[in-house]
């Protein structure tokens, strides 16, 4: 009589069933969170319990010609902090922004936020970082790290161009091979606990950072900083606002010097050289600092003017509508079409033969050979020497040749073209076309680099930069060696001769557009020895005050620069 | 007369008559269960007993000593018999609820709430004796007067009766108030015939359920339903996630045990509410089941206990119990594997907490003692 009623009993049993029945179903439940799911929680898992370290490999050093380093690293430090193991928030942040010199709200942003590791500065000296170790702050890490040291500072800045915080190079050959000189980062994978302290006892796996590769380059330190000090003499004296300067080497192509003055320093590369006027957007500021960090032999075009003789005449001996003794006069101007051209001599250079019109670089002769020639022709010839596109040189932002649309040239624009106006070169499309068609007639691949070693001995590349076939006869290059000679012995070139060589070059004078603004860029391509080009040289003097003649005041520099790196470069006199 | 009594019948009615066994199988399974508490409490509780004490077995030691209170308290149990409670149901109920009140003014806090006495410098939680209390109070009442239960009105009395104690205790922990709330409603369900209006009872709780938290847009219940529906987003997610971080990484059969990395402080105390987290992350899906299989066990010897109870008060009594570890387990597991909203629930015999332990290892005592007189041969 006392035990359960019947129904008590059958709600007694159907509760315990329902009890059951909810566990099975916690059952599957786990099931489907230990099986389906599993890896979705166990890779977030190992997110928050492994701490991964990286270690920053070596990056690989820019040596020159001779062995000279022209950037290595050196020892700084990265600070960071570990959110669970700060003990005391307010003294972490008043010390880390008052040693780093951060405003206090980012670097509180970056303490108070929970994450395993969190970065709060790359690239601080070596000094600072030590001092910040003094403090012991619980939680944060001082990590040696490698930075990028250019030795010489603005020497070469926009060839060899610098590197960012995570090391990755920004400009220059240090942005183009990167990826020989990066090498790989190390990583220490080790499990922490909810602090953030490393547990031993589970191991760590230790990936070990792989050096980046030294990478040769072609440049001369010596011939580097001799041709840096005469553009900026040359700078000064003409008052200047740029000069360019790429001395090469004709036969196969190796840049030993590629000067833009102003350089900038590499050390700073952030630190613009001329002040902004206040209140400049970042926009503004990264324009800035865009130009600056501009290498214009490369990225940059001018407007050739007379040097561009050299690949009219080259044109015009191929396609034989020139001999050297042929008879011109020049009565100081020439009509094409209804439009009178002035030679540069308004009175005129008389009768001439064609030896002496490039001496004399007579316009209106060049501008009958480039009629002679036509005007498919002649663009053929352009084709021939590989002038119109890019170079290939091995630095990034390359510019083309801008020239006309052939269907578009005109006997006007002919004549214009023939003794260098109305289209734009680079200076290194420029320095390479001429040295490609004194050289003996091959096409050259202006280049930096040369190879890549192992940082300690070991395996060495040697990059290849094979010719890209022959653009002109080898008569019409010696012809043009003898033609250059003679402008520079007796001709508008005379200030480019050097005692005891013989030097091949020509002058250009080129008004910067729009024209009428009284602007000129005065230039100079030389190369010695006249009848085998050894080493060539492009000077270009952007805007200079007072006289601007390429012969008067581009050749001298050129002169003094042979005057000094060909017995360097052991070149024999004659 | 007592020749005529066959002899198996005469074993079967001196078992009922004296009642001289206990369900061993019962307690074999306590034991288990206990034991392999206590290996998971130290497993997981080592890490932080070390940083904040210095001493690896600190819960472990507390745990223990709270084990041995609670087998002592089994012993009376069975020793002095179930039936000598019904006498004590309305002083406990009272005593229960005195001190769960007392707890609101001078308790000591943890985690903002204050769910501790002191006393004579061992804290003690009432909240847990609040749950046995209402035990005991429901099964005596219903045993006195089975038939008044046939009426809905006395039903409804009896579950107000409770509304006090449920009151007090849900002024701090929710949660502790929910279980009461859910062994109380189980009871009275049994006592009576009717099932319609129990269950729409339910479902119309449901429905307020619903409308409350679909009523506050934006609030801190909301919050906690996208927590639940979210754990990612959320700060307020962060255990939850955690612990599905250690059931993810458990695999099939575990990283072994001890080998949890989620108790190194990922999982917030981990020897608490989320110790089963840690069971799957050290045992895998294996352990995890076997766990779970383990308390279904249990239950099932409940259910026995309680359909074969000699006398309608034990049955109510085990009724309760069974309800009160049922629901324990269901919402502590529910809960780790975010299949419903986080609430703090402890795993019976496994997570942390002395007065659940020794309260706990009593009850089981009780059920044994019903178990003595049960109908069945032994």
């Amino acid at each position: 009589m006392n035990q359960l009623k019947t129904f008590s009993y059958q709600k007694t049993k159907l509760l315990g069933y329902l009890y059951i029945c909810a566990l099975l179903f916690l059952c599957i439940r786990v099931v489907y969170l230990m099986v389906f799911r599993a890896s979705h929680y166990a890779e977030l898992a190992v997110e928050v319990e492994q701490r991964e370290r990286h270690i920053k490999a070596a990056r690989g050093r820019i040596i020159d010609r001779n062995g000279t380093i022209l950037a290595s690293n050196k020892t700084v430090c990265t600070i960071s902090v570990i959110h669970s193991q700060i003990e005391d928030e307010d003294r972490v942040i008043a010390c880390l922004s008052q040693q780093l010199d951060l405003p206090k709200e980012e670097i509180a942003k970056k303490v108070k936020k929970n994450s395993s590791i969190e970065k709060i500065k790359s690239n601080v000296s070596k000094e600072i970082g030590d001092a910040i170790r003094e403090y012991e702050l619980a939680g944060v890490k001082v990590d040696d790290d490698y930075k990028r040291y250019y030795p010489y500072d603005s020497l070469q800045s926009k060839v060899i161009g610098f590197t960012g915080g995570d090391n990755q190079g920004i400009i220059g050959i240090e942005s183009y091979y990167d990826s020989y000189l990066q090498g790989m980062d190390g990583k220490i994978l080790t499990y922490t606990d909810a602090k953030g302290v490393e547990l031993p006892e589970l191991g760590e796996v230790r990936l070990e950072p792989e050096a980046g590769k030294d990478l040769y380059v072609s440049l001369d330190y010596n011939i580097c900083k001799y041709a840096t000090q005469l553009a900026y003499q040359t700078m000064e004296k003409h008052q200047a606002k740029a000069v360019e300067m790429i001395v090469m080497n004709p036969q196969n192509g190796e840049i030993l010097a590629m000067v833009n003055a102003p350089e900038f320093s590499l050390s700073e590369p952030f630190a613009l050289s001329e002040e902004l006027p206040e209140g400049a957007t970042e926009k503004q500021k990264n324009d800035a600092l865009n130009e600056m960090w501009r290498n214009t032999c490369i990225s940059d075009t001018y407007e050739p003017g007379s040097s561009f003789k050299i690949i009219t005449t080259a044109a015009a001996l191929e396609e034989k509508v020139v001999t050297l003794d042929e008879q011109f006069c020049c009565t100081g101007s020439i009509m094409v079409e209804d439009r009178k051209i002035r030679c540069h001599k308004t009175t005129g250079h008389g009768s001439q033969d064609f030896t002496h019109a490039i001496m004399n670089s007579c316009n209106p002769v060049f501008i009958q050979l480039g009629l002679r020639l036509g005007a498919p022709r002649f663009f053929h010839y352009f084709d021939q020497f590989q002038m119109l596109g890019k170079t290939g040189v091995d630095m990034p932002g390359e510019a083309s040749t801008i020239m006309h649309k052939l269907d578009n040239v005109g006997p006007v624009e002919l004549a214009t073209i023939s003794f260098g106006q109305s289209f734009q070169v680079t200076p290194i499309q420029m320095a390479t076309t001429v040295s490609s068609l004194v050289n003996g007639g091959k096409r050259i691949t202006p280049h930096v680099a040369v190879g890549t070693g192992e940082r300690k001995g070991g395996s060495k590349q040697t990059f290849r930069y094979p010719n890209k076939g022959n653009v002109v006869s080898k008569d019409t290059s010696e012809t043009l060696q003898y033609l250059l000679y003679q402008v520079v012995a007796e001709g508008t070139g005379k200030n480019g001769q050097v005692e005891g060589y013989a030097v091949g070059g020509k002058t250009a004078t080129s008004q910067m557009l729009p024209r009428g603004s009284g602007k000129y860029i005065a230039s100079f391509v030389g190369f010695a020895p006249a009848d085998d080009p050894q080493v060539l040289a492009l000077v270009i003097i952007h805007e200079p005050v007072g006289i601007y003649y390429g012969g008067t005041i581009a050749a001298p520099v050129v002169s003094q620069l042979f005057e000094n790196i060909l017995p360097y470069l052991e070149i024999l006199q004659k | 007369m007592e020749r005529s009594v066959s002899p198996s019948q005469q074993k079967k009615k001196n078992n009922i008559g004296k009642g001289k066994y206990i369900d061993y199988t019962l307690l074999l399974m306590i034991i288990c269960l206990l034991a392999f508490g206590l290996v998971m409490l130290y497993s997981t509780s080592a890490y932080n007993a070390t940083l904040k004490t210095g001493d690896s077995a600190f819960y472990l030691k507390k745990q223990v000593k709270a084990a041995i209170v609670g087998f002592g308290l089994m012993f009376l149990c069975i020793k002095i018999g179930y039936r000598q409670f019904a006498r004590f149901a309305g002083l406990g109920y009272v005593v229960a609820a005195v001190l769960c009140l007392m707890v609101n003014f001078v308790g000591t806090s943890s985690h903002g709430s204050s769910r501790w006495l002191n006393i004579g410098g061992i804290s003690f939680q009432p909240s847990e004796l609040a749950k046995v209390a209402v035990i005991l109070y429901l099964a005596t009442a219903i045993s006195k007067r089975p038939n008044a239960m046939r009426d809905l009105k006395n039903n409804v009395r009896l579950l107000v009766s409770i509304a006090p104690i449920f009151l007090v205790v849900a002024y701090n922990n929710l949660s502790t108030a929910i279980i009461i709330a859910g062994i109380a409603f189980v009871m009275v369900f049994v006592s009576s015939p009717k099932y319609a209006p129990f269950v729409l009872l339910v479902l119309g709780m449901g429905v307020l359920a619903f409308l409350f938290v679909l009523g506050a847009k934006g609030s801190y219940r909301m919050e906690r339903i996208q927590t639940w529906l979210n754990p990612e987003n959320y700060d307020t997610g962060y255990q939850t996630l955690q612990g599905l971080y250690a059931i993810g990484s458990g695999g099939l059969f575990g990283k072994g045990l001890g080998e949890s990395i989620q108790k190194l402080g990922f999982v917030p105390e981990a020897q608490n509410d989320m110790i089963f987290s840690i069971i799957c992350e050290e045992l895998g899906l294996f352990g995890a089941i076997c766990v779970i299989l383990m308390f279904i066990l249990l239950l099932w010897r409940f259910l026995l206990i309680a359909t074969k109870a000699k006398d309608m008060f034990g049955s109510y009594l085990v009724i309760g119990i069974m309800t009160h570890i049922a629901l324990q387990v269901i919402l502590n597991i529910a809960v780790v594997t975010n299949t419903i909203p986080n609430t703090g629930i402890t795993l019976p015999f496994v997570s942390y907490g002395g007065t659940s332990m020794m309260i706990l290892i009593a009850e089981m005592g009780v059920a044994l003692s019903v178990s003595k007189d049960m109908q069945v041969d032994m």
